[in-house]
């Protein structure tokens, strides 16, 4: 047993031992988890997917004369931000699209820019143009604004995103006779492909699957920065069925995340197309998990074989919110290239980088055996799942008469 | 005998002229249509696998030079932008040669030049505009 103030003591005198998800697998398999757990201080994780649940805030400087942006309408790069807050505070979403993209009206649509694609070129240190109408008050007179704008020239810029880092994600397949065209990536007629989107045995939520250390206030690899997990993502779903060593055997937890973009890194969020779907952000998160005990250990040392996850026909099943699994494969089966569906051998792919996922992992453990990075113990834990928490869907009730105007 | 790929471009007055039916007929080469896009009186493309002798190859392309039609070698066409590039091997499953696939130890998506035929599937599916077609 040890704490983490144990653990971040060893680390600042450079004897922690720190290994990635994936080298603490043969350690413990040599080591046995007893003395594994005894020697092992830290397992970094990583993922690098699109998350389009993903956007930045920005307070952008007051201009003279002034001008109120809350109220009015405000642009970057031509993608729409939002505006209601105070005078100069816009909020840019990652799947934010220009007002004049012809979107799907010639299907599929291509989608090449975004708010995504924004986020990307802000971290780069390239200016884009901010452009914004007002309507003008006694105290911010000025109703019209263009300037080229870049990091640098702004106050605030943090990337804050409200749902990241799905604890495991959905195979998806297309049962119907026609390409579709998803955020699952173009799939083909007849079950033609299978894309799955998940880092597996390096991903941070599949790693603490019980988030018994990854919590509220956790410092974590964001983006190529330090960030935080600031709250449980939106729909997270801790009750769903898990393996006996407490894995998600579905979609479950997600994370909400926060961190200065000043400090980000290009190679780390990227602007995202899906063809006929629309625009995202990818993003990089690496989460440190501090080992506790052996049972600490013995999930985050979980492997591809011992992971799994459901195959969803996308072209009927998800669009119609219809539950059911065309069966269950492990990461493992996916990374070797084909699973077996209805009795047919389907080629798989990735939409979220398992290469920079281990790249990621590499550089939150440099970190720590340098020092750099200290981990923290979360403010609060997530809800988990003994929560009772129900992920809803949506109930659509009649308006009223009076609503109906 | 010799494969190559080429991508020809038919200036409008040549797309009613059947210049496939002449290559194999009078210069014996055996051709592979693996795209086209080409409609009357207007420019035409046509990607093709010829394979031949040499000699057979060299008097085919001197008959569309004289005809008229641009001709242009097919692999320097599809780049693939590594600093783009996630690896993340959205494209693997899709491509229909294995011009892109996955070397499974490091995960990384690879591209053999040599097995593409420009189909341009690559550029529909890859989220991160790494793969360009340029004819």
């Amino acid at each position: 047993m040890k704490t983490v103030e144990e653990i971040n003591e060893k680390i600042k005198e450079g004897k922690a031992l720190v290994l990635t998800a994936e080298e603490v697998i043969d350690f413990v398999e040599q080591k046995g988890s007893k003395r594994a757990a005894e020697e092992v201080d830290v397992v970094t994780t990583g993922t690098f997917g699109p998350m389009c649940s993903s956007g930045a805030y920005f307070n952008v400087g007051h201009s003279k004369p002034r001008i109120k942006l809350g109220g009015g309408k405000a642009y970057l790069n031509d993608v729409p931000v939002y505006t209601g807050f105070a005078a100069v505070d816009i909020l840019l979403g990652a799947t934010a699209v220009p007002d004049d993209d012809p979107r799907n009206a010639v299907f599929p649509g291509q989608f090449a820019y975004g708010g995504g694609h924004v986020i990307e070129e802000l971290v780069a240190g390239k200016e884009v143009r901010l452009t914004a109408t007002a309507y003008g008050t006694d105290c911010y007179p000025r109703k019209k604004l263009e300037t080229r704008i870049s990091l640098a020239d702004m106050n605030e810029a943090v990337l804050f995103n409200p749902r990241n880092c799905y604890q495991n994600y959905n195979v998806a397949v297309n049962l119907s006779d026609r390409a579709i065209y998803t955020y699952m990536g173009v799939l083909q007629p007849r079950l033609g492909n299978a894309n799955y989107c998940s880092a597996g045995q390096l991903s941070p939520l599949l790693c603490d699957p019980l988030y018994r250390t990854i919590g509220i206030g956790t410092r974590i690899f964001l983006g190529g920065g330090v960030g935080y997990v600031s709250w449980q993502g939106t729909q997270h779903s801790p009750c769903v069925t898990r393996t006996d060593l407490g894995v998600p055997r579905m979609p479950a937890g997600t994370i909400a995340v926060i961190g200065d973009l000043k400090q980000m890194d290009q190679r780390w969020l990227r602007g995202t197309s899906f063809r006929g779907y629309g625009v995202t952000l990818t993003v990089g998160i690496g989460v440190p998990i501090p080992i506790l005990d052996e049972d600490i250990l013995a999930q985050a040392a979980a492997r591809d074989e011992d992971i799994v996850t459901q195959i969803v026909d996308y072209s009927e099943a998800y669009p119609q919110r219809e539950s059911g699994s065309l069966g269950e494969v492990s990461y493992a089966q996916l990374k070797n290239g084909e699973i077996s569906v209805d009795g047919k051998e389907v080629p798989t792919a990735s939409l979220s980088s398992y290469a920079m996922a281990r790249e990621i992992a590499g550089i939150l453990k440099d970190w720590i055996q340098r020092g750099e990075f200290l981990l923290t113990e979360c403010v609060q834990g997530l809800p988990s799942s003994d929560s009772g928490i129900v992920f809803k869907g949506l109930q659509e009730k009649p308006l009223r008469a009076q609503n109906r105007v | 005998m010799t494969t190559t790929k080429v991508v020809l471009r038919f200036p409008p007055e040549l797309t009613d002229q059947p210049v496939t039916y002449k290559l194999i007929k009078e210069y014996d080469l055996m051709v592979n249509i693996l795209r086209g896009h080409i409609i009357p009186k207007e420019e035409g493309m046509l990607v093709l696998e010829l394979t031949g002798t040499k000699k057979q190859l060299d008097r085919g392309m001197d008959y569309l030079a004289k005809l008229g039609v641009e001709t242009q070698r097919l692999s320097k066409d599809v780049k693939w932008l590594t600093n783009r590039c996630t690896h993340c091997t959205a494209c693997t499953s899709l491509c229909p040669t294995h011009a892109l696939s996955i070397e499974r130890d490091s995960m990384m998506v690879d591209f053999d030049n040599d097995k593409c035929i420009a189909c341009e599937m690559c550029i529909t599916v890859c989220p991160y505009s790494a793969m360009e077609v340029q004819f």
